[in-house]
């Protein structure tokens, strides 16, 4: 892992630099090209003083023939360690089987946040590494022309090769790999790019090399990482959130076998306005053992007496008592309001009322959150599965009091992230424990641990009313939502944003809020937001096209087919493409009517029925329809999903596009099951997989993917499948049975798969 | 006190406690890491090894009740012809996501495929139900099972 640092001290600064800086160039040790892309920093900002123009890739040919090429940014199985180097690849007319692929230590915001979330790395590094690769080949191919004395017009260059057009003669990339080093660098922003119908790496399945290694038991994750010297740690934090150790029978424990050390942490909050997720340390004991195992047989005997402030009497009893009575209650705030709302509802033929609510739920990633940690004279070195490495370094210099640049940070592959590795606190924790016993130390969380300190995806409270006019068509909507708060502002995660459709689709529109004060960490959960409100809002459209009496899937059709002036036309873009576009949403809708066979669907037999979902998340477009079987005891059969997903003109890596379209579904029917995370007294109740249940292997439904290329750029897949399968399979249930699900999880009905 | 475990064909002194359980008998003191830890209660099988060719969880084996039995681990399962298969099934399918349950599924797949060459689909969600995969690759896991099973036929 050093060799990333030996990657970056041979940018020397006699390298020639392009005119725009992109893309420096150099020679390799021991012969060879190293290339280095720079681009200025688009979508996701890095640390505070991190360079303004961030290195998008490293790579280097070597007179060997090997490409490597450095993943920047942590795999945690969504598949961004193969993307990106393949978009590199593509453009470098690269043979696959001479690339490797490395995965990047942390660079101290060199090389940007190094962060995976939001599905952003995709769309902010498409351009950048295809001007990369192109302006590496042209540099080859001068080389090759130079070496033949030909004009470079004559050569062209393919799966590592630069050919001779008029006499086939050929040369390796290998062979001329050096020479190119030290010819001058092109504009990358001159440099032509692969016409995309000739592309041979995108749009191929192209499997992670890590994968071969995962098969036998070979591939390292975070929690696999041993040092020389380390010892393991178990960290007991209070029950309730913030709680402090009054006392602990510390001496007790320290007489356990294979017991070192056992003493008591006092909390560390972040500051307001920290970077990162809550990156706080929490009060609690640690115990350091000789192995994991007796660390947390100590635990056993562990004796706290805490104290646990005002939230000890918070519970999901109370937070529900205080949602239905604000809902009774003029709201609080008005986040948006288009025509008059009020006064359409008052006119309206039909009115169609229904709260809806959800509760928290917690990521449960496979492996559970670890980190080594060693401390050693005023500087730190970490192994970590992290999706945000640079909050973490942060968040260390700051428990610790020492600077940044003294924290190391390598990272590993994650055993599923799904944003929970978006916050550090078992780094921090890790960090502090190391500093305090003076050796390296693992800090693992116990599942319990892991259910019971986690960041939360908020629960929330929508309480909607909808007008349609004689006609059935919706001429109001109006929602008031309950939501969490510490402080004066609802969680940003827990919020609805104002622009969710039907918002800009409806002439009198309302969004309107209320808030209960909690004390609970919350956090990022695949698709943020979305995979809650995507439940809520398109569950209530499925009832409003019960009530006016129309297909559920041409009445939003219908409705996204007449936007208000200004709306479905792209408002609201990001560097990486336009915002909503109507008619994305509409052509999946269409196609995946026409792939369920929907219009057959009152034909299904009994206790079967189809429901719709669509949403657009992370900039990508998905329409599905699942069929399920529901019997007399609420026993539920998921029979058939079918997706259209437009993420743009090119699926870079076609099975894994599918593999994750597949895994989101199926994270959004386990998230609806039976998935809830309660409090009592302020505590967690819940504590491992038997209390709180993940999606079998056994009732899975088939599940048919059709991807719609539309000329978009690509964006990333992580995320945008999960939304609109929630809503979906809860429409399909009300299909098959009648019973509107307006509550999660679905286990609160008596419903059971 | 010292044990003595047979480990993929090899037998290993190992000096603990004789209630670790063999999954951290694995991997933190043989650094045999390949089997996962992921509930500590039965509940997720990414701990699955075998003993004796039957698929167990090795978070409930203690190191003291191991005895004589041959344990075989996600390292060692490529010895067998079936384990071999499922293996190369895996990667030909790209059946994982982050991985981190595959271990314990593939050795779940094998036991069950070793027993029953020709399973139907109760069959796979009895032998695969107690194999949490987060990432939801139940779709490709049992496309996988069922192409390893037409090969064992021909």
């Amino acid at each position: 892992m050093n060799e990333n640092a030996e990657l970056l001290a041979e940018v020397v600064p006699a390298a020639r630099v392009s005119r725009r800086e992109f893309l420096i160039a150099s020679s390799l040790a021991g012969g060879g090209l190293l290339l280095q892309a720079t681009i200025p920093s688009v979508g996701r900002a890095a640390e505070p003083g991190a360079a303004e123009a961030q290195i998008t890739l490293y790579a280097r040919i070597a007179s060997s023939g090997t490409v490597t090429i450095l993943a920047p940014n942590p795999e945690m199985g969504q598949g961004t360690k193969t993307a990106l180097p393949m978009i590199f690849a593509e453009e470098l007319c690269v043979d696959w089987t001479d690339v490797q692929i490395e995965m990047a230590d942390y660079m101290g915001g060199k090389m940007g946040s190094q962060s995976s979330g939001g599905s952003f790395s995709t769309p902010s590094n498409w351009m950048p590494l295809r001007k990369a690769g192109a302006a590496g080949r042209d540099m080859l191919i001068s080389a090759a022309a130079q070496t033949w004395n030909v004009p470079a017009e004559e050569c062209y260059a393919e799966a590592s090769k630069v050919i001779h057009r008029p006499s086939g003669r050929k040369l390796r990339y290998a062979e001329i790999a050096q020479k190119a080093s030290t010819l001058p660098v092109p504009d990358a922003n001159k440099v032509v790019l692969k016409q995309e119908s000739a592309f041979t790496i995108i749009g191929k399945s192209t499997p992670d090399p890590d994968k071969a290694r995962v098969v036998v038991g070979k591939q390292t994750y975070g929690i696999d990482v041993k040092v020389p010297g380390m010892r393991y740690a178990v960290y007991q934090k209070g029950g309730v959130f913030d709680a402090e150790v009054k006392s602990a029978n510390l001496e007790e424990l320290k007489a356990l076998p294979g017991v070192s050390h056992a003493f008591v942490l006092k909390g560390a909050p972040a500051p307001a306005g920290a970077p990162g997720m809550d990156d706080a340390l929490r009060g609690g004991v640690a115990i350091v053992a000789d192995t994991w195992w007796r660390a947390q047989k100590a635990r056993r005997n562990l004796k706290v007496e805490w104290i646990e402030g005002p939230h000890a009497e918070d519970s999901t009893a109370s937070f529900d008592a205080q949602a239905k009575k604000l809902a009774t209650e003029p709201p609080e705030k008005s986040v948006r309001v288009d025509g008059d709302p009020d006064a359409a509802l008052k006119s309206a033929a039909k009115v169609v009322r229904a709260a809806y609510s959800y509760p928290f739920i917690a990521h449960v990633t496979m492996e559970p959150q670890n980190c080594v940690a060693s401390y050693q004279d005023g500087k730190v070195e970490v192994w970590a599965p992290t999706q945000n490495p640079g909050p973490g370094r942060t968040g260390i210099a700051r428990t610790l009091g020492i600077k940044p640049e003294d924290v190391t940070i390598h990272m590993f592959r994650c055993g599923g992230g799904f944003g929970r590795r978006l916050a550090n606190d078992y780094m921090i924790e890790a960090a502090a424990i190391s500093k305090e016993i003076g050796a390296p130390v693992k800090v693992l969380f116990a599942r319990e641990d892991d259910i019971q300190h986690d960041l939360y995806r908020p629960g929330g409270y929508h309480n909607f009313s909808a007008g349609l006019d004689a006609s059935g068509k919706l001429i109001a909507f109006d929602n008031h939502f309950v939501g969490f708060a510490k402080g004066e502002s609802i969680s940003r995660l827990g919020m609805p944003g104002p622009d969710i459709f039907p918002a800009g689709f409806v002439p009198n529109y309302a969004l309107k809020t209320s808030k209960i004060a909690f004390n609970i960490p919350t956090g990022p959960l695949r698709a943020p937001g979305d995979n809650a409100h995507a439940y809520v809002y398109q569950s209530f459209i499925d009832e409003i096209a019960h009530a006016a009496g129309k297909d559920a899937l041409e009445f939003q059709i219908e409705l996204l087919s007449s936007p208000l002036p200004g709306e479905g036309e792209g408002k609201g873009g990001s560097p990486f493409g336009p915002g909503f576009l109507a008619k994305r949403m509409i052509t999946v809708l269409e196609t995946v009517r026409e792939m369920s066979g929907w219009k057959y669907r009152s034909s299904l037999p009994h206790g079967s029925g189809m429901g719709l979902g669509c949403f657009y998340s992370h900039l990508g477009y998905v329409a599905q329809v699942h069929q399920v079987h529901v019997d007399p005891h609420g026993v539920i059969t998921p029979q058939h999903v079918w997706v259209a997903v437009d993420i743009g003109r090119h699926i870079i890596n076609p099975s894994n596009a599918e593999n994750q379209v597949q895994g989101s579904i199926l994270d959004g029917i386990s998230a609806v099951l039976d998935q809830q995370i309660t409090i009592e007294k302020g505590r967690v109740v819940q504590s491992n997989f038997n209390n709180y249940p993940v999606l079998r292997n056994g009732k899975i439904p088939t599940i048919a993917v059709v991807f719609v290329k539309t000329d978009y750029a690509p964006t990333g897949l992580g995320e945008p499948a999960h939304p609109s399968a929630l809503p979906a399979f809860c429409n399909a249930i009300y299909a098959a049975c009648g019973k509107r699900v307006r509550k999660l999880p679905l286990s609160t009905a008596q419903f059971k798969v | 006190m010292s044990y003595q475990v047979s480990i993929n064909g090899t037998t290993h002194e190992v000096d603990a406690d004789g209630d670790t359980p063999l999954l951290w008998v694995l991997r933190d003191v043989l650094g045999m890491t390949g089997t996962k830890f992921g509930c500590g209660i039965a509940q997720c099988g990414a701990c699955t090894v075998h003993a004796n060719g039957t698929a167990v969880r090795s978070c409930q084996l203690p190191l003291q009740s191991v005895g004589s039995l041959a344990i075989t681990t996600i390292e060692g399962i490529g010895e067998t012809d079936v384990g071999k298969r499922v293996q190369r099934e895996w990667l030909t399918l790209d059946v994982p996501q982050c991985g981190y349950c595959q271990g314990g599924q593939i050795l779940a797949a094998t036991a069950l495929l070793m027993h029953t060459p020709d399973p139907s689909d109760a069959d796979i969600d009895k032998a695969m139900t107690g194999n949490l995969c987060r990432c939801g690759c139940y779709t490709r896991i049992r496309k996988a099972i069922k192409n390893v099973a037409s090969t064992l036929k021909a």
